[in-house]
C-alpha cells in the first residue's frame, strides 16, 4: 500500500541542510521519518550515533539488554502500530544479533529499519576487529539493503529505507554505515521524494474491474464459499472493508495466524483461524469449500499441508499485492494482483452497484454451525491448572483487550486457541520464523506502542529463559510488559511431537533436572526459579500451581502497574489439539 | 529446459549477489552469466543461462523483479531473441597441424587472434551449436584453454 505517493508534477523541491556530522544526519533523518523510539545497543563502531542520539530530545532511544531482544522488540513496536520499527547496533556481533529479527520481519512482511555501523570503510574485508560483511551476509532476509559508503548518500538512502520498509508488501530494510562516514563532516541534502529505477518499487497495484466482478460472479455461484484471510488484510489495514465485504457477501471467513484478528472472532461469521493447529471447523470447511478466496496470504505450509490435496475442491481466487505468491505453493483459478484494502472496498462498490444478492448458502452455514458446536476448541479439566485454562482466565479477566505476544510452541498456539481477537495488531508472534524467545522483547516494543494497553507475553519457559535478560530492560525502561510463562518444564511442542511420532522419547526436550523433574505435583524439581530472577533484576513476581489461586494471580499480575512475571506452574502432558501433522491432510487431523 | 534469463539492473555493488542469490538459493546451477553496462552506464545486462524446474523458475523470475535495483526482467524462449557467444580457444598447433587448424577456422568464420610456435588462439562468435561444433572439430588438437562471455541475448 501507498503511503507516500508522490506526484512528479509537483516537483517537490530538495531541502539543503545545515553542515553536521554523519551521525547527526542519521539522526535527523530519522526524525524526519517521524521516528519517536529506537532500540539501540551501542558499540565501537555505533558510538558516533549513540552520541548523536544522546544530543536529540526527540526520539526515545531504549537500551535493551541483547541486541536481538531490541530487534524483537522494534518489531512488535511495528507490528502494533504500523510504522516503521527501528533498532540498531554495532558491527560484527552486534550486527550478527539482529539476523533473527530480520529473517522474522521478512518472513511475516513487518515493516523495519535495522541500522548497523561499520568499521571505517579503509578496514572493509581485512577482517577488522568486530568486522562482518553484514550487507552480505543479509541479502537472503532483507527487502533491500545499503552499505553507505559516502555520507553524501545518507539523506537519500534513509528516505528510501523508509519509504521501502512500509509500502507494497513491507519488509525489513538494513542500513550499514562505516564509522567514517558517520564521522564526515557535510552539508547534507534532503531528497522530497524518492526514485527508483525500478517499476515494481512505486507502482501501485489496483486490481481491474473486470477481474474482481469475476470474483463477485464466482461467489453467486457458490455452494459452500469461504474466505481465507492472511497477515495482508493488516499490513493493508483492510480489517474493516474485509468484515463489510464478509457481511454483504455473507461469506464464512477463516483467518491465518498471521491474519489474526483481520477479523473479529467473535462475529458470527467467523471460524476462527485454520491450519495445523487451528478449529477444525475452520479446516473443515476450508476442506469442503467449493470457492476459496485467499486475501493478503501465502498458502505456508502449515495452513495448507499437503498442498494436493488442500481445498481438492475448491476453485481458488487469490487476491494479493505481491505476484510472486501466486501459484507458489497451490495453484490459483484466478490470481488477482492487488492492494488487497483496495480490491475489498472496490468490490464492495461494484457489488452495491450491481445490487449483489449474496447466493443461498444456508446450508453450508448450518453445517458450519453444527461443526462449530461439535468441535470448539477445547480441553479436558485437571486438578491442576493447564495451559488453556490459565489463557482462557487471562482473557476473561482482560475482556479480551489485552495485546497478546507470544514465544513459539505450545502456548503460541493455545494463546491463539483460546484469547480471542476482536481487533487487529494484538496477537503479535513470530509466525513465519517461529524464532523463539521473541515474546517478552516483543512484549516490550508492543507495551512501548501502546502505553495505555494491557501488554502481556503469554510465553513458555523454553522461550522466556530465551531472551529472559530483557527484564532488565523493562525495569530500567519502565516498561510495565508482563508475562505469564505456562510452565510445564519441557520444551513443549516437541515433546507433542515426540508423543505423537517418536515413541515418547525424549531428545534434549526436558528443561531440568532429569532425575528430578519439576510438575504441578514435584515443586521441588521446578528449575529455574523465575519469581528469584525477576527478584534480581528488581521485577515482581509470582508462582501460581493451584487451581484456586489461578484468577488471583492473574489479577495481581494484571494489577502491577510495573513489568511483572507470572509463573504458571503447568503439566507438560497436554497437547494441542487439534492437530494435522506436517505434510498431511484434514482428513488426517488429530481431535484427541 | 534451459532458460536464458536477461535482467536489466541498475549499475552498482551487490546487485550481481542479490540476483545470483535467488538462484543459487534454490539449488539451480548457472550454465552461464555475463554481466556488462548498457549504453547507458548507469545500467547493466544480466544474462544468464540456467537450467531448474519449470515452476521454481518461474516463481524466481517474479522474485528477480521484486528486488529493488531490477528494472526489467525477460525469459527467452527459443526464437524470441538472437542470442550469441564469444568463445576465446587457445588450440595445440604445429607446423604440421597449424593449416588444417587455419582452414577449419575460416570455414566458421573464425579469426585467428594470436598465434605461437606450438599454439593458436581462434576468436569466434556464433550461437550455442556453431560454438559447440567448432570445439569439436578443435577436440582432436587438443584444446588448451578456453574463455567465453556465455550466451549474450537480444530480443528481436
Amino acid at each position: 500500500m501507498k503511503k507516500d505517493i508522490t506526484s512528479p508534477a509537483a516537483f517537490p523541491k530538495a531541502e539543503i541542510g545545515r553542515e553536521m556530522k554523519g551521525s547527526d544526519c542519521v539522526v535527523e533523518c530519522l526524525i524526519r521519518e517521524g521516528v519517536d523510539v529506537i532500540f539501540a545497543y551501542p558499540g565501537g563502531a555505533s558510538q558516533e550515533l549513540h552520541q548523536s542520539l544522546a544530543r536529540t530530545d526527540k526520539i526515545r532511544t531504549i537500551l535493551p539488554r541483547h541486541e536481538q531482544g531490541g530487534s524483537f522488540a522494534a518489531e512488535a513496536y511495528s507490528r502494533v502500530t504500523g510504522k516503521v520499527g527501528v533498532c540498531m547496533a554495532t558491527s560484527g556481533p552486534g550486527a550478527t544479533n539482529l539476523v533473527s529479527a530480520i529473517a522474522d520481519a521478512f518472513m511475516d512482511s513487518v515493516p523495519m529499519v535495522a541500522i548497523t555501523g561499520q568499521v571505517f570503510s579503509k578496514y572493509i574485508g581485512k577482517m577488522a576487529f568486530q568486522e562482518t560483511d553484514f550487507y552480505g551476509m543479509t541479502l537472503p532476509i532483507v527487502k533491500h539493503s545499503y552499505l553507505v559508503m559516502d555520507a553524501n548518500d545518507l539523506p537519500r538512502i534513509f528516505k528510501e529505507a523508509f519509504y521501502l520498509a512500509r509500502s507494497g508488501r513491507p519488509g525489513p530494510v538494513i542500513i550499514d554505515i562505516p564509522k567514517d562516514v558517520q564521522q564526515k563532516k557535510f552539508q547534507p541534502v534532503y531528497p522530497a521524494t524518492v526514485e527508483f529505477r525500478s517499476p515494481y518499487a512505486t507502482a501501485t497495484f489496483h486490481a481491474p474491474d473486470e477481474q474482481l466482478k469475476q470474483v463477485l460472479a464466482l461467489i453467486a455461484e457458490a455452494k459452500r464459499p469461504v474466505l481465507y484471510a492472511g497477515g495482508g488484510i493488516i499490513s493493508a489495514e483492510a480489517h474493516k472493508e474485509l468484515k463489510a465485504f464478509a457481511e454483504q457477501t455473507n461469506l464464512p471467513v477463516a483467518t491465518t495466524l498471521m491474519g489474526l484478528g483481520g477479523f473479529p472472532e467473535t462475529h458470527p461469521l467467523s471460524m476462527r483461524w485454520f491450519g495445523m493447529h487451528g478449529s477444525a471447523y475452520g479446516n473443515w470447511a476450508v476442506d469442503q469449500s467449493d470457492l476459496l478466496i485467499a486475501v493478503g496470504a501465502r498458502f505456508d505450509d502449515r495452513i495448507t499441508g499437503d498442498t494436493s490435496k488442500f481445498a481438492a475442491g475448491a476453485k481458488i481466487v487469490h487476491i494479493d499485492i505481491d505476484a510472486s505468491e501466486h501459484n507458489k505453493n497451490k495453484r490459483a483459478m484466478l490470481p488477482i494482483v492487488s492492494d488487497v484494502k483496495f480490491a475489498l472496498s472496490r468490490m464492495l462498490e461494484l457489488a452495491k452497484a450491481a445490487k449483489f444478492s449474496p447466493p443461498d448458502t444456508q446450508a453450508w452455514h448450518a453445517q458450519i454451525a453444527t461443526w462449530k458446536q461439535e468441535h470448539p476448541f477445547r480441553y479436558d479439566e485437571s486438578k491442576h491448572i493447564v495451559p488453556q485454562e490459565a489463557v482462557q482466565v487471562l482473557y476473561e479477566l482482560t475482556k479480551g483487550d489485552a495485546i497478546i505476544t507470544t514465544g513459539v510452541g505450545q502456548h503460541q498456539m493455545w494463546a491463539a486457541q483460546f484469547y480471542r481477537f476482536d481487533e487487529p495488531r494484538r496477537y503479535i508472534s513470530s509466525l513465519g520464523l517461529g524464532a523463539m524467545g521473541f515474546g517478552y522483547p516483543a512484549a516490550l516494543g508492543a507495551k512501548v506502542a501502546r502505553p495505555d494497553k494491557q501488554v502481556i507475553d503469554i510465553d513458555g519457559d523454553g522461550s522466556f529463559v530465551m531472551n529472559i535478560q530483557e527484564l532488565a530492560t523493562a525495569k530500567i525502561e519502565n516498561i510495565a510488559a508482563k508475562a505469564m510463562i505456562l510452565n510445564n518444564q519441557h520444551l513443549g511442542m516437541v515433546v507433542q511431537w515426540e508423543d505423537r511420532f517418536y515413541g515418547s522419547v525424549r531428545g534434549n526436550t526436558i528443561l531440568g533436572d532429569e532425575s528430578n523433574v519439576g510438575s504441578p505435583e514435584n515443586l521441588d524439581g521446578l528449575y529455574p526459579d523465575f519469581v528469584k530472577i525477576a527478584e534480581g533484576f528488581g521485577v515482581k513476581g509470582r508462582r501460581v500451581h493451584k487451581k484456586s489461586e489461578l484468577r488471583a494471580a492473574i489479577q495481581e499480575m494484571l494489577d502491577c502497574d510495573g513489568p511483572f512475571v507470572l509463573d504458571v506452574i503447568v503439566p507438560y502432558t497436554e497437547h494441542v489439539l487439534p492437530m494435522i501433522p506436517a505434510g498431511k491432510t484434514v482428513k488426517d487431523m488429530l481431535l484427541k | 529446459m534451459r532458460h536464458t534469463i536477461s535482467v536489466l539492473v541498475e549499475n552498482k555493488f551487490g546487485v550481481l549477489a542479490r540476483v545470483s542469490g535467488l538462484f543459487s538459493g534454490r539449488g539451480f546451477n548457472i550454465d552461464s552469466l555475463n554481466v556488462a553496462p548498457t549504453h547507458d552506464a548507469s545500467l547493466s545486462r544480466i544474462t544468464a543461462v540456467l537450467k531448474g524446474d519449470e515452476a521454481q523458475l518461474d516463481l524466481c523470475i517474479r522474485q528477480l523483479r521484486k528486488l529493488i535495483n531490477v528494472v526489467e526482467v525477460i525469459d527467452f524462449t527459443a526464437g524470441q531473441a538472437v542470442s550469441r557467444e564469444l568463445v576465446l580457444v587457445k588450440v595445440r598447433a604445429d607446423t604440421q597441424t597449424r593449416s588444417e587448424i587455419v582452414q577449419i577456422a575460416d570455414i566458421f568464420r573464425a579469426k585467428i587472434v594470436n598465434l605461437s610456435a606450438d599454439n593458436l588462439i581462434i576468436e569466434l562468435t556464433g550461437t550455442d551449436d556453431k560454438v559447440s561444433a567448432l570445439l569439436s572439430l578443435l577436440e582432436p588438437f587438443g584444446i588448451l584453454e578456453i574463455a567465453r562471455t556465455g550466451r549474450l541475448a537480444l530480443k528481436r
